[in-house]
């Protein structure tokens, strides 16, 4: 049947993992993004950054402490979600009460500092890091390697425990009812300020999560997350900022639909995203998932 | 009138420019229902949010059991012993019946059980796993008042719960409202329904642009019942 | 406010600066600055008059530049020509991604005219006429008015671009204190109202979004005429930012803040241009100082300033 389309199935498959992959990021970024739009109204320019960040703290700690992928995965987004809670707690709490348009704009400004200092203290170019599962799976119609279906797989679980923890525990509750109306929670006896910085520092712990995941694929480097930050913003806007699951299903479709753009139109692979949303926005402005707000 | 519970002197409150609360001042004993009557725009959800320290600048003295709350967020207030159920009732859309009953956390032992909050809404048992604002105004209504039972709160600040209901769900209501001062609690009633807040209160405190400008107490109501529709405008 | 006679005062002198300074000044950096500050202004008529934050305007200025490039250097056409393919070509791109993007409010615009950049961005890493990478290099400045004025010598060209950039500061001037320019501050500042009154919102936040992205394209195609090259930063999310933050340090809303913006930001990264990567941290750094504490810019900052130190021989009742 591929041949009959005159594509070889080792290349369609191979684009569609690597599609799964990016998507995976795209899943588990935006969804940061949206959980902490949903408590700051800030759009947190800084979530590429802080990705970047992830990826550099697993890649200083292998390198000066030896301590290992594994370890990393847990320790990593702990230091850059910490580095959030700092964030927040010195520069993002006092803008609340302004034009979301302010956050935006420190929050980017945030970014070109951090990567500023990133590639002044490492360079541009990247370091490798050495994959901890190397080897793979012939699956007969593709090559699996190793550690690239386990990225698939632990983004997941990350974004359907993200899930979870937001729709069906005591301290998702909280969050959804303080995204409604914090006045009212805070009212209750919940300290909402202390809430608000939580969720900046899981949500920043979540993009950092993704970095260390991306770097034994990618080189871990200062830029590494400009762009990606730039294609989640796409993302947001295609799935809209309103559902949970929205934005994992419209991480992973997208990731998709830009491997087979890969295998079928190669040039448009950068830029079918955009594209999706121009079409996105003609037809469904609100975003698929998004309710009109 | 039994140990105070709440004692408010001098209270003044702002929404940005605007001054609202112009020194107000009443009390309210442990285990009394009291009211606060008024014209709309006289003040009074403006005392209850000053009361829970949700109005934008308050100065003054409100007292809680002798402890100031002026100057403390409105988490800490509620974690003192107070509750309050806003006029809008703030059902959350995003949590079930149940979720957004077991939301406020507890600030004090002594609460009602959930089962016993079921047993006085039995609606909210049936509608549990309902989305809180698909439920009828009268059932969102005692989803705001039983959730606010669960916390071991002693203070009840209701900002007025009767408001666009059926009559058949103001009757029941004013019924739970007597059941819950039956119960001990201390209710602050904040009604535009008169003869539902004469049915209920042991005293009413009579507010007029920011101000309390009389005091009656229950069986005053009788004899000055011109003077009050005066001030009530009916 | 200043008095007439002290408007006057500052007027001459800031038309006398303006004509002398290619003699004290080095003309290529006034001219750049000046194009700089045309693009702020024309970010600035989006996001102060309409309300509108575009994070993507740099598409407008930077293919500008690539098609005054492709016109003058690929097609051997004279440079006025190449000016027109600009401001032509950014405005047919700004009617198409607006269209598009003011089908969304607030943030939201934001990000999708920052993502449409992205897209022209990575589409001009591809395209064969953009030179990738290199850039489009090498697009030698012709004489324009069929060789009547000669532009080979930097003043010269210098009182070209300052005729631009007045052209396009005018232009400005003339649409905000336009009644269609009243109807879009009502738009900004009340649209359900605007609505109401029966006025097409979007129909005018288009024309302003177009007439933004002309007049990004036409700082952009000159500032390819007087550098005579187009390269990809100018398409780039970075430059997108710059001109926000332009915009931000003189004062969001203020006519003629972008202009002070720009020139102060243009300086210093004329003076950081050695040290690297830190011109980005500088100008990270300057984004979180002005919104956490100067968020009405050089020009709002400075004319608060003004008005308290003349307040107490102003009338009383004036106020309000």
């Amino acid at each position: 049947m591929f041949e009959l389309i005159g594509i070889p199935p080792q290349a369609l498959f191979g684009q569609l993992l690597l599609g799964l992959i990016n998507g995976a990021f795209y899943a588990m970024l935006s969804l940061g993004l949206a959980v902490i739009f949903g408590m700051l109204n800030v759009i947190n320019f800084t979530h590429g950054a802080q990705y970047m960040m992830g990826a550099f703290a697993a890649w200083l700690l292998l390198g000066i402490l030896d301590i290992p992928f594994w370890v990393s995965l847990v320790l990593a987004p702990i230091i850059v979600g910490l580095f959030g809670v700092v964030l927040e707690r010195l520069l993002l709490k006092r803008i609340y009460h302004l034009d979301h348009l302010y956050g935006f704009l420190l929050t980017f400004g945030l970014a070109l500092v951090i990567e500023g200092l990133f590639q002044w203290k490492w360079g541009s170019s990247g370091a490798p890091y050495p994959n901890p599962i190397p080897g793979g799976y012939n699956l007969g119609f593709m090559f699996l390697p190793t550690y690239r279906g386990f990225v698939v797989l632990a983004a997941l679980v990350i974004c359907l425990a993200t899930w979870y923890g937001i729709e069906r525990t005591k301290l998702g509750a909280y969050l959804r009812a303080a995204t409604e109306n914090p006045t009212l929670v805070r009212a209750f006896g919940i300290n909402v300020p202390r809430l608000i910085t939580l969720t900046y520092g899981l949500g920043v712990g979540l993009a950092a999560l993704a970095g260390v995941l991306a770097a034994p694929i990618q080189q871990v480097s200062a830029l590494m997350g400009t762009n990606l930050v730039l294609v989640v913003f796409a993302v947001v806007v295609i799935g809209g900022m309103g559902s949970i699951m929205g934005s994992i299903v419209t991480g992973f479709g997208l990731g998709l639909i830009e491997g087979l753009t890969k295998v079928f139109y190669p040039p448009a692979s950068n830029t079918v995203i955009f594209v999706v949303m121009a079409l996105v926005l003609l037809i469904k402005p609100a975003g698929l998932f998004g309710q009109t707000k | 009138m039994a140990e105070t519970l709440l004692k408010v002197q001098g209270l003044q409150a702002w929404y940005g420019e605007s001054h609202i609360l112009h020194g107000v001042g009443f009390e309210i004993g442990r285990g009394e229902l009291v009211t606060l009557l008024g014209r709309n725009g006289a003040g009074k959800t403006t005392t209850l949010k000053s009361v829970m320290g949700i109005v934008e600048k308050r100065t003054g003295s409100v007292a809680f059991e002798g402890k100031e709350t002026v100057g403390q967020p409105s988490d800490a207030i509620a974690r003192l012993g107070l509750a309050y159920c806003p006029e809008e009732r703030g059902i959350f859309s995003s949590l079930n019946v149940e979720e957004n009953l077991l939301l406020p956390p507890m600030v004090r032992p002594g609460g009602m059980s959930l089962s016993e909050i079921y047993q006085l809404f039995p609606n909210l048992q049936e509608r549990r796993r309902s989305q809180g604002t698909k439920l009828s105004g009268g059932e969102q209504q005692m989803l705001a008042i039983g959730r606010i039972l669960r916390t071991g709160a002693n203070l009840l600040l209701l900002d007025e719960p009767t408001e666009g209901l059926a009559p058949v769900i103001v009757q029941r209501i004013g019924e739970i409202i007597r059941q819950l001062k039956g119960r001990g609690f201390t209710i602050l009633l904040v009604e535009q329904n008169f003869h539902f807040a004469a049915a209920v209160a042991d005293r009413h405190y009579i507010m007029e642009d920011g101000h309390v400008v009389d005091i009656m107490t229950a069986g005053d109501v009788k004899q000055n019942i011109g003077k009050l529709q005066a001030y009530l405008g009916v | 406010m200043m008095s007439p006679s002290q408007r006057m005062i500052v007027a001459v002198a800031v038309a006398v600066l303006a004509l002398a300074a290619p003699w004290f000044a080095y003309p290529v950096f006034l001219m750049t600055a000046l194009c700089f500050a045309l693009f702020a202004c024309a970010f600035n008529l989006l996001l102060g008059y309409a309300g509108l934050m575009s994070f993507g305007h740099a598409m407008f200025f930077g293919m500008a530049g690539y098609f005054y490039g492709h016109v003058v250097k690929a097609w051997d056409m004279p440079p006025e020509l190449g000016l027109l393919a600009g401001v032509g070509g950014a405005a047919l791109l700004g009617l198409v991604t607006g269209a598009l993007a003011i089908r969304r409010q607030g943030i939201y615009f934001a990000m999708i005219t920052l993502a449409f950049a992205q897209m022209v961005y990575f589409f001009c890493i591809q395209a064969p006429f953009t030179h990738g990478e290199d850039g489009l290099q090498g697009i030698v400045r012709k004489p324009l008015l069929g060789g009547l004025i000669p532009t080979k010598d930097d003043r010269v060209l210098y009182y070209v671009v300052l005729a631009i950039f007045l052209f396009g500061y005018g232009a400005i001037y003339r649409f905000i204190h336009s009644p269609f320019g009243q109807v879009l501050k009502a738009i900004r500042d009340n649209e359900q109202r605007a609505l109401s009154l029966g006025y097409e919102a979007d129909r005018y936040k288009l024309l302003a979004f177009v007439l933004s992205a002309a007049l990004a394209g036409l700082a952009g195609a000159t500032k390819a005429m007087v550098l005579q090259f187009a390269t990809l930063t100018d398409v780039s999310a970075a430059m997108s930012g710059e001109v926000v933050l332009m915009a931000l340090v003189g004062g969001l809303g203020t006519i003629i803040g972008p202009v002070i913006g720009a020139f102060i930001i243009i300086t210093m990264q004329n003076y950081l241009a050695a040290t690297g990567e830190f011109v980005l941290v500088i100008q990270g750094l300057i984004f979180v100082v002005i919104v956490m504490a100067f968020r009405k810019g050089v020009v709002g900052e400075f004319s608060e300033w003004w008005k308290r130190r003349s307040e107490p021989r102003a009338q009383p009742k004036a106020a309000d």
